[in-house]
Order: structure tokens, then C-alpha cells, then sequence
């Protein structure tokens, strides 16, 4: 299914990250799956959360770079070869990933892949777990 | 259309040569009298202050460069008694030993005129509220925008630089009209406003005012969007008074220079040869009736033209064209010649903020250039694919513009040091001059 995630540009400077993460902490925002990439230069903090909209607000506000891209979260079981399924199915009908990061689910024995694709039309209907939701 | 002084400001340019020549004689005299640097720079070259009949001699004249500044420290260029002397400013010393000029009341009094009619010329009155937000103190900047403002009797608000939430709420709760200040604070204060939702209709801002450093036509559009206003040029060095040794008028196409007061010229750099009217070169100024530092052929480092093209403002002052930059910021890159005005006119035709930094050095013998640019939400597109892609795209039309590549990193809006007065973009490495 597609989510929400919110994108934020953090220089490469000691310090940085905890400024965003205390502005997350203080205006009580929950994050439910996150990443980091990084460069020589700045860092790309990568984050879902429950009220996405709000969320961007305020960081654009702060003053933060900050940008909304819609992403795949894909439920796989939690064993060995769940996540080459999803890969299969994707590298089956030429979709290339851009990125992609896990984390498990509270619900036993599932984990989600989040991902960013080339082609997030073709990529769901290859996955065909449209209706498999996740709550956030 | 408004002067401040008419007789001379509109006088044909007849009159303006006799008033320059007649000062010019009594000028030389006086330097040779009270300055022994002087004047053993004109023995030096054979000239005596009878060689000097008009200003059709003053090719004659040596140059004064800041290294002659520097060798007579801090009295050697005073040409009065010290009790003459009502103030003192000094320049930042960025570029070497600072200098010290001295004003006697008479000095400060021209100064200000010069400034009055800058003020004037870009459609100020009595009526108006002038916030001056150049730094005060021993930089010439706040100092002559608030004599002219007193001169002028606007209301004057003694901002100084810096503490930008205050500057926004004075400039709301007083009404200002006129803004003086630093192009980049300028610009500073436009996203300021931005960002704190203030629309530039919801204050009374009409005229700006900026000088101080080299600033391109494209920062201008960007300042006078940004502040609902109409930006002007005002041109000075401390070594000359200050601001207003030129000022823009309606025809907002480049400076008047206050020829009562200063003779420009334009030389090669490399020979000293004086140019024709039109050329690009080096810009060259005599102080005609400043007594306590009267700087003769003060060589400026300003690289830039001069034209007596008829003004649709009505003044007869020959008009210098913005500055391309000071020789001291050009930057010699892999033998070739870079302005940091150059990468900012890019930065702004390519949608970017003109807060920028430039990092020189050497690595294995080679020079490398490196633009630290900001990115803002508006550009930001979540994958590092697409940030690498636009710092190629950046780096292309840098390259396209000065000829060799440099190497872009955007960061994060915010990341680069904003600049309450002049700012300082270029950071040097490579230990050349030592």
C-alpha cells in the first residue's frame, strides 16, 4: 500500500540530527519507521509518521527542508526468502527500486519493506497486496 | 524630478571642469604642503604643484595605492593639524592593515551632502522614515546614510546592522519608507520577512538603498520583489569618504559620480595608461576639496567603466557602471580571472538564493574550486540522485559562465552564515600570499 513519507535535508554537521529529533520529540511526533542516507554534505532523514500533513507543517515552519513522497510500505513474513519475494515480483516487471528500508511489525511474524520505486503503479499491481494495509 | 543640489548636479559639464580644475590646483598644493609622502612622490616622478594648471594635468600626478596606506600608518596621509579632526572611520582590514581616514568638519559636511543627494535622487523626502541598517561606528556606512537623513530631515532610525526580529517590527511599528543597508542584509531581510508571513504590502518600505559590496542586477530584481520596493546603488570606500562618492538615480543604469567632490578616472591596471571614456579598467579617484585625508589618484582596485552618456534623470555626472567586482575579491583560478559575482548571477538565473560560499584550494598542484549553494523545500526532491543531478546541472552553468568547472554541494536551506554586513563568501586555502 502507499504511504506518506516525509523527506528532511540535514546538514552534516554534529548536532544536526538531534536538532530535527528534538523538533520531532517536542511536538509530540511518533515516528513509525525511519532512515538516514547520507553524503559528504548533508544527510536525507527519511521518516513515516501518523499524521503526515501535520508533521510537514511544522518542519516547514522551523524552517526545515522538507519534502512528502509517496512510498510502498509492503507486508512480507518474517522468515528467510520474504523479502526476496517482493524483489522477484518487482524485478519481474522491470521495476527498478530506488531505495528501500525495513523494520518488523508488532503483529507476530510480519515485517515491512518500505520502498521507493520507479514506477509505483506497476510496482503494486506486481505485488498485488493493494488491499493488505497497514495501520500506522 | 527631485535634486538636492541642481546648480551643480544638472550644470554642463563646461562649468563641472572649471569647478574641478580650480579645485584641483588648490588640492595639489595643499598635499604637497602637508603631506611629505606625497611629496616625495611627486619629486620622485618630477612633477611640482605649478605642473598642475587643470584637470587636463592630473595624468600627471603619481597614484596613492593601499600599500602607500599602509607604509604611513596611521598619520602619514593627514593633512591638517590633528585638531582639526572631528572623526575618524576605518575600513575592515579584510584585505590587509586597515586604514584610518580623518574628517574635519568640512570633510564630514561634503560627505554628507554627497549621501543627501544619493537619498534624494532615489526619490526620498523630508516625509520619510529612513531605517539605516548598515553597521555603525568605524564603518562609514551608518554614519553617512544618518548624517544625510538628518540633512535631508527624514525621521531617522538608527537601526545599525543585525538583530533582524527587531529591524522587522521597528520597520512595522514606524512605518519605514527607506531602507539602508547591505545588498546581501537586504536580501537577508527579504526571506526574513518571507518566512515570518509578512507580505511586502504589509509594510511601507518604498526605497532602498544598498551599497557597501558588489551586488548584480539579478540580486536587485530578487531584493526589490522580496521588499515591494525599488532598489538603488550607492557607491564609496572609506579611503574616499564613504558612501556616496557615487549615487544611482531614477534611471536605476549606474552611478553618478559627485564630480564637485571626486574626479574618477579609468587606467589600465597594468601600466597606469589613463583610458577613454567607455573602456574597462581600473577606477582611480581625487579627493578636489576634502582637507584632512585628501587621497590624490587613490587607486580603487574596482574594475569597471565610466560613461558621460546623456541621463534621462537630468544630471550631468559621468556615470560609473556596478563595479564587476574589487580586484582584491577577484579570484585567479587555474590562471583564470573569477568574480564571485559572476557564480551569484548564475545561482539566481538558476533559481537558487544568492547565499552562497566559495572554497579554493590547491590539491596536487591543481586548483579546485568548490560553491557551497543552498537548497530550499521548493527544490528538494527526497533522493540523492536527484540533489547529484542538480548540482551537475548547477556546475554546468557555472562552468558555462567563467570557464572552468567548479564543484556544487547544495545544503540545507539555513546552512551557510548569513551576513548582518558585508558578506565574507569567499574562503581562500591555497596560502598564496605569504
Amino acid at each position: 500500500m502507499r504511504v506518506n513519507q516525509i523527506s528532511v535535508m540535514v546538514e552534516n554537521k554534529a548536532g544536526k540530527l538531534a536538532d530535527v529529533a528534538n523538533f520531532l520529540a517536542k511536538n509530540g511526533i511518533n515516528l513509525r519507521a525511519l532512515s538516514l542516507a547520507d553524503t559528504q554534505n548533508y544527510g536525507i532523514l527519511r521518516v513515516i509518521v501518523e499524521n503526515c500533513e501535520e508533521a510537514e507543517a511544522l518542519l516547514k515552519g522551523a524552517g526545515y527542508v522538507v519534502t512528502v513522497t509517496q512510498v510502498l510500505a509492503v507486508k512480507v513474513t518474517d522468515r528467510p526468502g520474504g523479502f526476496a519475494e517482493s524483489m522477484n515480483k518487482l524485478a519481474s516487471v522491470g521495476v527498478g527500486v530506488e531505495y528501500a528500508y525495513a523494520f518488523t511489525s508488532s503483529e507476530t511474524g510480519k515485517a515491512y519493506i518500505v520502498l521507493r520505486v520507479d514506477d509505483i503503479v506497476k510496482a503494486e499491481n506486481a505485488l498485488g497486496d493493494k488491499e493488505n494495509t497497514w495501520k500506522i | 524630478m527631485s535634486y538636492y543640489q541642481p546648480e551643480i548636479e544638472c550644470a554642463d559639464v563646461e562649468t563641472i571642469r572649471r569647478v574641478q580644475s580650480e579645485k584641483l590646483v588648490k588640492q595639489v598644493e595643499h598635499v604637497y604642503k602637508n603631506v611629505p609622502y606625497y611629496r616625495d612622490l611627486m619629486d620622485k616622478k618630477g612633477v611640482k604643484p605649478s605642473d598642475i594648471r587643470s584637470i587636463d594635468d592630473l595624468h600627471k600626478l603619481p597614484f596613492i595605492s593601499k600599500y602607500d596606506l599602509r607604509d604611513s600608518y596611521p598619520y602619514g596621509f593627514l593633512a591638517v593639524d590633528k585638531s582639526e579632526v572631528v572623526r575618524i572611520h576605518s575600513t575592515s582590514g579584510t584585505t590587509g592593515r586597515r586604514v584610518i581616514a580623518f574628517y574635519t568638519r568640512h570633510d564630514i559636511d561634503l560627505w554628507e551632502d554627497c549621501c543627501t543627494r544619493a537619498l534624494v535622487a532615489a526619490g526620498a523626502d523630508k516625509e520619510d522614515v529612513v531605517q539605516i541598517a548598515y553597521g555603525y561606528g568605524l564603518f562609514t556606512g551608518g554614519s553617512g546614510l544618518n548624517g544625510a537623513s538628518h540633512k535631508l530631515g527624514c525621521m531617522t532610525v538608527p537601526m545599525s546592522s543585525g538583530n533582524t526580529d527587531r529591524q522587522i517590527q521597528f520597520m512595522q511599528d514606524l512605518g519605514s519608507t527607506v531602507l539602508c543597508c547591505t545588498p546581501s542584509y537586504a536580501a537577508y531581510l527579504g526571506e526574513s520577512l518571507k518566512a515570518s508571513g509578512i507580505s511586502p504590502d504589509d509594510t511601507s518600505l518604498k526605497i532602498g538603498i544598498f551599497g557597501a559590496e558588489p551586488w548584480t542586477e539579478e540580486m536587485r530584481r530578487n531584493i526589490e520583489k522580496s521588499l515591494g520596493i525599488r532598489a538603488y546603488d550607492i557607491y564609496g570606500l572609506t579611503e574616499i569618504s564613504g558612501p556616496g562618492v557615487a549615487f544611482e538615480c531614477s534611471a536605476q543604469n549606474g552611478m553618478h559620480v559627485n564630480e564637485d567632490h571626486f574626479i574618477a578616472e579609468i587606467i589600465n591596471p597594468d601600466t597606469g595608461e589613463v583610458l577613454p571614456e567607455g573602456e574597462k579598467g581600473e577606477l582611480v579617484f581625487t579627493c578636489l576639496d576634502k582637507e584632512a585625508f585628501p587621497m590624490l589618484r587613490y587607486r580603487t582596485r574596482d574594475i569597471c567603466v565610466l560613461t558621460r552618456e546623456k541621463c534621462s534623470c537630468g544630471r550631468t555626472f559621468i556615470k560609473m557602471a556596478k563595479p564587476m567586482g574589487r580586484s582584491d575579491d577577484m579570484m585567479i583560478i587555474r590562471g583564470v580571472n573569477v568574480f564571485p559575482s559572476q557564480i551569484e548571477t548564475v545561482l539566481i538565473q538558476c533559481g537558487y538564493e544568492p547565499n552562497y560560499r566559495i572554497e579554493i584550494d590547491r590539491v596536487d598542484n591543481n586548483d579546485t574550486l568548490d560553491v557551497f549553494v543552498e537548497l530550499s523545500s521548493e527544490g528538494f526532491s527526497d533522493t540523492v540522485r536527484e540533489i547529484t543531478a542538480k548540482e551537475k546541472d548547477l556546475s554546468n552553468a557555472i562552468r558555462n559562465m567563467i570557464g572552468i568547472g567548479a564543484k556544487v554541494h547544495l545544503v540545507p536551506i539555513g546552512s551557510i552564515e548569513r551576513s548582518e554586513g558585508k558578506a565574507k563568501r569567499v574562503i581562500d586555502k591555497r596560502n598564496l600570499h605569504d
